[in-house]
């Protein structure tokens, strides 16, 4: 992720747009420095019902020479969806829950618009089907008031689905869903933890961590 | 029999591994579901709660299981696609014979046939060579009823002294210093004591990979302000976010924690009321440590006196600390030391019998806490009682109905019978649910042994790569074709229920094994209609021994989602934590601390294997992979073996990321593709080891046993590691 060009601001939890119809309260958070990169949200993705055996969520490792660090990545589902609104064909459509689908088979022109547009990155082009598939929150879960099936399975909580009172009580971290692309303001449906409140500071000097030198071999501390 | 009958791409080609990708009946089978099944995973020592999609008879598919409240419906990708191993084109469906001119080197035979030939081979081997020439290797993927069930056959149906279990790989370590110092084995506490503690220490435990489902509960510790510390030779997942992390060197764990110990003792961050009421031999456990300095630690470990220091700290100073390890320092030629190095911390500072207090074993194996409880290890009777003890044999006796003479003694373990089989002395093997050739140390030896003996049977529902050298296949059934109970890393015993029926001709383990004690003459201890009547045969047997099950029932089991051994009751609630108010399992109810003086692992780096080797899991795989290397979506994460080596030592050696390097020990070499990280020591490579053939990490590992525990040292060799391809 583009750290750089990325400002997080912090607002407080259900001050977006209201959650409606059978979400009910719940909410999905991000916290991807849990994230443990065991895949199981990729693979169960797949095992949702309406998705058969194809996976909607991203798991990427950000640098694996470096870090085990990875991060899982299911849709945003923005209050007002770029993807949508680029969609030459109109195939992108929000439902009443604020959820946004997959392009519509008969609509998709597979233009890949919506797949350079995303800021997130999220929709994928599938050739073979010639049409956008995305992560749709596993609709046919929640829309029964079940956990989509990443958040269900996640072993880490790196994907939680609750509601924000159980979050208070479970948790720790600033939920962030307001976002700032260069001009572009985007909120989200779906929130990412960060450590503090407020916008974060980039490229602030950073106070030495032990990841930076894990085996002591710089300083000659470790043998 | 010698070699295998036909060559290995013939093996694989009729057997596999294949790659199972679909449903069966594919993704609209799940339209039409017969029915539901609450069951578990059979893929690692948490047995997460699973409910399996049954259509037409066959597993299609999971649901998370929200109420079992382990897991909460989490699981890791092996859980997920787990349904993957039913209806696999690779699933033995006969007993198969070793025939070379048949496809593949086996032929489909008779039940009676086969049977017939076992019993056959059984008595003539014992009959020219000794009772004990025969031998049999069990595992822990089985049942806590299949558990008992092979450990009386082998007793009473065979009556050879040499039965060992695969457990033998992966507990033992943990149980021999549990019931040293503890007085019993089992995890010191359920779970749920985990989000309660202050501090949580991982030693040797990638639970990220190896026990995903607990990063959960260290989060759930961490959202209530519990500092986190790892020591690993690698910073694993969990290790990435680690509060003091320490990057220690391969075999040094008992350096680390006696260094610790010191520290403790030192700064006098100690608990004087519980080491006086509560323990014995706190005295010579401190003089072990007096030179135990931080910089001696330092030097011994590689890690940085100071993160010693804060880890000393951290644990010495919170008001409650849990201590969880595994196989990391367990694999080691004094694993039963590390671990009694580890429950000393907790004694010192009387971090056990409270609300977040404890220091376990993550337990890695499937059954792996029941299946080293019911008497299929060579020195144990069901209930943990020592074979050995004739109180704990005339009980056993007068439950199984027997003369208390015609149950064998103390047998060998599972690496010394695989080395007396390559001598000669050993000449006839049953197995069950065990691949050594992939999982026993030094792969060569292992190929070899089995290729030497004179009979070999394997009840496998797979061609495992040590079945391929057998005389005998007889398929067996799957962990979710058979009913009974399973014992987890908690020790909260679970219930375990049949989705379907094994397909084919295979059939059910326990009807195999009754047949066949029938056969053998010995019917009249076998008389049994299932599970169940098994598993009350255990309660029976385990009664007033150190592993209780007296006061379970399988009623209770599903009505309270688990019940805690011990339950020497069936008004008893269980025992979800151990050692309350500091009584331990002797008859004074003390603890018995233990003098730890820190040795060098049996192998050591030299000019000519100048790097340490260590192994272990990666998240995708279990154990030798008989299973998930036969699942396609978890081979597709990580379809081959890999080096790590950190970036100074690979550009030390001229070796870049991706590129194939050539591995060599003292026992052989092996070529795996590099994965240069800067997330390992840069004295050590790590390969994970669920691969068979040219890509069996235990082609390089030393046989090197642990004197008490008999666990060999898979996490410690010296290697050589070069670049391969173009001179240079």
């Amino acid at each position: 992720m583009a750290a750089v060009s990325v400002q997080l601001t912090s607002k407080p939890i259900g001050a977006s747009r209201p959650l409606a119809g059978s979400f009910g309260d719940s909410m999905f958070v991000i916290d991807q420095s849990r994230c443990i990169g065991c895949r199981a949200c990729v693979q169960a993705c797949a095992e949702c019902g309406t998705h058969r055996g194809r996976s909607l969520i991203h798991l990427d490792e950000v640098d694996r020479g470096a870090s085990t660090q990875t991060v899982p990545m299911v849709c945003m589902h923005c209050d007002d969806p770029t993807c949508a609104e680029v969609c030459p064909a109109d195939a992108i459509k929000q439902n009443e829950d604020g959820v946004v689908q997959s392009a519509l088979k008969p609509r998709c022109i597979g233009c890949s618009n919506c797949v350079l547009a995303c800021p997130f990155g999220v929709p994928n082009y599938e050739a073979e089907l010639d049409q956008m598939m995305k992560c749709d929150m596993c609709y046919d879960r929640t829309s029964e008031g079940l956990k989509p099936m990443c958040a269900s399975v996640c072993p880490s909580d790196a994907l939680w689905f609750g509601t924000a009172e159980e979050f208070a009580e479970q948790r720790t971290g600033t939920l962030v869903n307001e976002w700032r692309f260069g001009n572009q303001q985007v909120v989200t449906k779906v929130r990412t933890v960060a450590d503090g409140a407020g916008p974060i500071e980039v490229g602030a000097e950073a106070s030495f961590r032990w990841q930076d030198d894990p085996f002591g071999l710089d300083d000659g501390s470790g043998r | 029999m010698a070699e295998l009958p036909v060559t290995e791409a013939e093996l694989i080609e009729r057997f596999g591994p294949h790659l199972n990708e679909m449903p069966a009946g594919g993704w609209e089978s799940h339209a039409n579901l017969d029915r539901e099944v609450k069951t578990h995973c059979c893929f690692c020592g948490q047995q997460c709660g699973i409910i399996l999609k049954v259509a037409d008879e066959q597993v299609v598919g999971f649901e998370p299981w929200y109420d079992f409240p382990f897991n909460k419906g989490k699981l890791c990708p092996k859980g997920v696609k787990r349904y993957l191993q039913n209806e696999h084109p690779d699933r033995l469906l006969d007993p198969l014979e070793r025939d070379p001119s048949a496809p593949g080197g086996f032929r489909p035979i008779d039940w009676d046939q086969a049977l017939d030939r076992v019993a056959g081979e059984i008595r003539r081997i014992q009959a020219e060579h000794g009772p004990d020439a025969f031998a049999v290797l069990s595992g822990v993927s089985l049942s806590n009823e299949k558990s008992y069930l092979m450990g009386k056959f082998a007793r009473l149906g065979i009556g050879t002294a040499n039965l060992d279990y695969n457990g033998r790989l992966c507990m033992v370590s943990a149980g021999k210093a549990n019931m040293t110092a503890l007085g019993m084995d089992r995890a010191s506490n359920s779970w749920a004591d985990i989000p309660l503690t202050d501090v949580v220490f991982l030693a040797g435990t990638n639970v990220a990979e190896c026990s995903p489902i607990t990063t959960g509960y260290i989060w759930e510790a961490r959202d209530r302000g519990a500092a986190l510390v790892v020591a690993d030779p690698r910073v694993t997942p969990i290790a990435r976010t680690a509060d003091v992390f320490l990057g220690l060197r391969p075999g040094t764990d008992s350096a680390l924690m006696t260094t610790i110990l010191h520290i403790l003792i030192e700064r006098d961050w100690l608990d004087h009321d519980f080491i006086a009421e509560h323990t014995t031999g706190f005295d010579e456990a401190a003089a072990a440590v007096a030179d135990c300095t931080p910089a001696w630690g330092a030097e011994v470990t590689g890690v940085p006196a100071a993160r010693i220091e804060q880890a000393a700290e951290l644990w010495g100073t919170r008001a409650t600390g849990m201590l969880l390890h595994a196989r990391g320092i367990e694999h080691q030629s004094k694993g039963v030391e590390n671990v009694l190095s580890c429950i000393n911390l907790g004694l010192a500072t009387g971090k056990f019998g409270k609300p977040g207090c404890g220091v376990t074993t993550i337990t890695g194996q499937g059954n792996g806490q029941g299946g080293r409880e019911h008497g299929h290890k060579c020195d144990q009777l069901p209930g943990n009682r020592n074979i050995e003890d004739p109180d704990a044999r005339a009980f056993i006796a007068s439950v199984w109905g027997c003369d208390v003479d015609e149950i064998p003694g103390k047998g060998m373990t599972a690496q010394e019978i695989m080395e007396a089989i390559h001598r000669g002395e050993i000449k006839g093997l049953l197995s069950i649910c065990f691949n050594p050739v992939v999982s026993l140390p030094d792969t060569t030896l292992t190929a070899e042994a089995l290729s030497r003996l004179e009979h070999y049977t394997a009840i496998d529902f797979f061609m495992s790569e040590s079945a391929r050298y057998a005389d005998l296949v007889l398929a067996g059934s799957l962990h979710e074709e058979d009913e009974g109970t399973s014992t987890t890393v908690e020790g909260r015993v679970v219930k375990l229920n049949q989705a379907k029926k094994p397909p084919g001709r295979a059939r059910v383990d326990w009807d195999i094994i009754r047949d066949l004690a029938h056969r053998l003459d010995r019917g009249r201890y076998f008389d049994f209609e299932g599970p169940r009547d098994l598993f009350e045969e255990l309660r029976r047997a385990s009664a007033g021994g150190k592993a209780d099950y007296a006061g379970i029932t399988w009623e209770r089991i599903e009505d309270e989602m688990g019940v805690f051994w011990p339950c020497p009751t069936e008004d008893h609630p269980g025992t979800p934590r151990l050692y309350e108010g500091g009584r331990f399992a002797f008859p004074d109810g003390r603890a018995r601390f233990q003098p730890i003086t820190y040795r060098p692992p049996a192998e050591v780096v030299d000019d000519d294997y100048p790097i340490w080797l260590t192994t272990g899991r990666t998240v995708s795989q279990y154990l030798s992979g008989t299973q998930t290397r036969r699942i396609g979506p978890l081979m597709e994460q990580n379809p081959d073996p890999w080096c790590e080596l950190h970036p100074r030592l690979a550009q030390q050696l001229g070796i870049v990321d991706g590129a194939p390097v050539k591995v060599t020990s003292r026992r052989a070499a092996m070529t795996v593709a590099a994965k240069v990280v800067a997330t390992i020591r840069p004295d050590t490579v790590f390969i994970p080891y669920h691969w068979a053939g040219d890509q069996a990490a235990n082609l390089l590992t030393n046989r090197a046993l642990d004197p008490q525990s008999k666990i060999p040292e898979y996490k410690v060799a010296a290697v050589r590691v070069e670049a391969i391809g173009e001179d240079r």
